[in-house]
């Protein structure tokens, strides 16, 4: 039997997994959506602070009485991922909404930062 | 233009057919190894009275999840559609990685298995599958007398 085990009992010591996004960007702002499956909504952590989000999560491997794993692709338990965003942000207006392991998180631009469209007047 | 299908091509799908069949024993891995690439993820557990499969597969709709067992092939396809909102004109895709399309995966079971006693539920993304092995496959302790 292998001795890989299902959930490697250091967790500090286990690789960081960074979560596949998507990110859209539209006029008023942008949207990522980031696959974590198996976590929880509480071990779920989104912080933005000064201009980079940081997305971390931890995987609950469901737990099964005298399981030996025999194949894993999914090693480690942590996701982690950040990113810069740009002044034009605002990330105190950021929302986020969590469900079958998916993040989706808006993040709206800033009123000054929107496109504005300026009409051009012929006389 | 439409893609010809050479004979290189042809043989990268099967390769890639092969990888995706999981040869599950229980006591040692495939020499070719499993695919690592495909949606979704898998890994799979055996405890003495049962083989425990858990699919790592986000945000999809339980009920649109295609999974059989026939002839000892655990089977799991179905679709995953992108969330890019199709009628907005200004979008821009700054980062796309995430899988969409058509996803299958097979693991081959173990032959101690009872396809009957199959059990699937989903949970944070998890698609757990739960087979048991027959009862006759079950180790059991002989006491001696």
């Amino acid at each position: 039997m292998s001795e890989t085990k299902i959930a490697p009992p250091d967790r500090a010591q286990s690789p960081i997994l960074p979560p596949p996004v998507d990110v859209f960007e539209d006029d008023c702002g942008i949207t990522l959506y980031a696959d974590m499956p198996g976590v929880p909504k509480e071990k779920l952590h989104v912080r933005i602070d000064a201009e980079a989000l940081v997305i971390e999560g931890e995987i609950d491997f469901p737990i099964v009485k005298d399981m030996e794993a025999s194949h894993v692709e999914v090693q480690s338990p942590r996701f982690q991922r950040t990113f810069s965003l740009g002044k034009e942000l605002d990330g105190e207006k950021a929302q986020a909404e969590f469900r079958n392991g998916v993040l989706k998180l808006r993040i709206p631009k800033l009123e000054q930062a929107k496109p504005r469209k300026i009409e051009v007047r012929i006389d | 233009m439409f893609r010809t299908l050479s004979l290189g091509d042809f043989f990268s799908d099967l390769g890639h057919l092969q990888r995706q069949l999981l040869r599950f024993s229980g006591t040692a891995d495939n020499i070719r190894g499993f695919g690592r690439s495909d949606f979704p993820p898998i890994n799979i557990g055996t405890t003495p009275d049962s083989v425990e499969i858990f699919a790592f597969a986000p945000g999809l709709d339980p009920a649109s999840i295609d999974l059989a067992i026939e002839r000892g092939l655990l089977s799991l396809s179905g679709e995953r559609r992108d969330e890019l909102p199709q009628e907005e004109d200004k979008l821009a895709i700054h980062i796309n990685e995430r899988f969409s399309g058509t996803y299958r995966r097979v693991v081959s079971l173990s032959d101690d298995i009872d396809p009957e006693t199959a059990h699937a539920s989903y949970k944070d993304g998890i698609l757990h599958i739960q087979v048991k092995r027959r009862a006759a496959a079950i180790p059991r302790r002989i006491d001696i007398q």
